[in-house]
């Protein structure tokens, strides 16, 4: 009668020469089992820590875009506000959420949660983002004349990863003041270079949407001809291509559209 | 036999260097050395993923199947590669930014692959583990003194701190762009090579592919 206690087991596996099936298979499956559980271990337990780097990265980044706009620094010295409004916005209606707290809002988790988004019809999907939630936050400036910016949170799926980015636009909500994007994962050297600051700057001044507005802000190869056509980067056609959806989504009907327009008519 | 076992961990540093002797890493070792705190953080992650995992091959050598050597080696290596990424994401967020895929690509760094074939597979634990952070040190070294002549000349300073007084502030130091640059590697880990060769000659490796002697010039 063999002995199954678990030591017995144990030693007679180990006893097994190395050439062996059982022995052979077992050896890959341990060793995937006490890898994987290291791998997954760290990382839950450093993800906090992680989040936290960043979430101080977007912060520094949305601070940045807005040092970088002209005549920005002066809007906020004449109006003496010290920051920018947030407000959260029903993206379905376009309307400010009513009861909503801004200071508590998880935008992040509101991406994936079920409870918080809505599925997308594949066809409406232009930023490959699947989901989108329900509600989002907006960033307002208000200078002396009326509105001098909004900037809004956008995000969507580029070549290989979600790149996350702030969208500003300036007082008349057409013309692009700025793109910031803070959180990537492209092939570095490639599509990577759509954080180079000087292909971020392209995009400002450039018209979203023509006379009648439909949106016609893209990404084309070689030069940009017309007011709303951004330079494509060489060797990254698919993550700028990327870029340019996830920005016409979120200025289309599935995203802000019906909150620029209700901001549009002007009583805010 | 203390006196041997030491012996792991400091042959790599000079006489049995893994860059300037083994000629391995250079890729990593372009890349990385533009700046000294890159470099000792890509060393120091380096050293640590090459010790834990020549001890845990070292440790499992003797039940290790033959035919998924390999397989299983890898595997560990890159989850230890992946633990130390997690690892500089949390605790040194800026320069895993600037580090980017390089830390990742430890994993087909081969000097880790080479230390477990050449060494781990056959020795006790002990010795493994020295020699892995004696390989790890001696990457980490040659590391630094290339990291060093490039920030120095390339951005005049050291670890960030200003050294040299820039021309475009003021002072007199025009900054070498080319040091920031890859190639400008490979010139100084030449230049290292070199030096250590003609300081120790029994580093020279023997002719593989001698220029043949023409005769008595009938290949005009």
């Amino acid at each position: 009668m063999a002995d199954l206690s678990p030591i017995s087991l144990w030693r007679r596996f180990l006893a097994l020469p190395n050439d062996n099936r059982v022995k052979t298979l077992g050896v890959a499956f341990l060793v995937a089992l006490v890898s994987a559980t290291a791998v997954s271990v760290t990382s839950v337990l450093l993800k906090p820590r992680q989040q936290a780097h960043i979430d101080a990265a977007r912060e520094s980044s949305l601070a940045a875009m807005i040092a970088t706009l002209p005549g920005l620094a002066d809007i906020l010295r004449e109006t003496g506000a010290e920051t920018l409004d947030t407000l959260i916005i029903d993206l379905d209606t376009g309307l400010i959420a009513t009861g909503a707290d801004a200071a508590g809002f998880d935008f992040l988790a509101a991406q994936t949660d079920p409870a918080q988004s809505t599925s997308l019809l594949p066809e409406d999907d232009i930023a490959g983002i699947g989901r989108r939630p329900n509600f989002a936050p907006v960033y307002l400036l208000r200078g002396t004349d009326g509105l001098a910016l909004v900037v809004l949170p956008i995000y969507g799926t580029g070549y290989q990863s979600t790149i996350r980015a702030y969208l500003a636009l300036k007082g008349d909500l057409n013309t692009i003041a700025a793109l910031s994007i803070y959180e990537q994962g492209e092939t570095p050297g490639l599509g990577s270079r759509i954080t180079d600051p000087a292909w971020q700057a392209l995009w400002s001044g450039k018209e979203a949407a023509n006379a009648s507005g439909e949106i016609m802000i893209t990404v084309v190869r070689g030069t940009a001809a017309t007011a709303s056509e951004v330079d494509g980067i060489t060797g990254a056609t698919r993550t700028s291509t990327g870029v340019a959806n996830l920005v016409r989504f979120w200025l289309g009907p599935d995203g802000f559209g019906p909150f620029l327009t209700w901001l549009k008519t002007g009583d805010l | 036999m203390v006196r041997s076992n030491l012996h792991h961990l400091t042959s790599p540093l000079i006489d049995n260097n893994p860059i300037t002797l083994q000629m391995m890493g250079i890729c990593s070792a372009l890349a990385v050395t533009t700046a000294l705190d890159t470099a000792l953080t890509m060393g120091l992650a380096l050293m640590a993923v090459l010790a834990a995992a020549s001890t845990a091959i070292s440790l499992i050598r003797r039940h290790l199947p033959v035919s998924i050597r390999l397989v299983v080696q890898i595997t560990i290596i890159a989850s230890l590669v992946i633990v130390a990424d997690q690892f500089l994401r949390a605790y040194a967020f800026e320069i895993s930014q600037r580090l980017s895929v390089f830390v990742g690509l430890i994993v087909t760094n081969c000097i880790i692959l080479a230390r477990a074939e050449s060494f781990a597979m056959r020795n006790p634990v002990w010795p493994s583990l020295l020699d892995g952070l004696g390989n790890g040190l001696g990457y980490g070294l040659i590391l630094m003194l290339v990291a060093t002549v490039r920030e120095l000349l390339g951005s005049g300073s050291l670890f960030g701190l200003p050294v040299l007084p820039l021309a475009a502030e003021g002072g007199w130091f025009q900054p070498l762009n080319f040091m920031l640059l890859a190639p400008s590697a490979f010139f100084i880990i030449g230049l290292l090579a070199w030096a250590i060769r003609a300081h120790r000659p029994e580093q020279v490796e023997a002719n593989q592919f001698p220029i043949l002697s023409t005769g008595k010039g009938d290949r005009t």
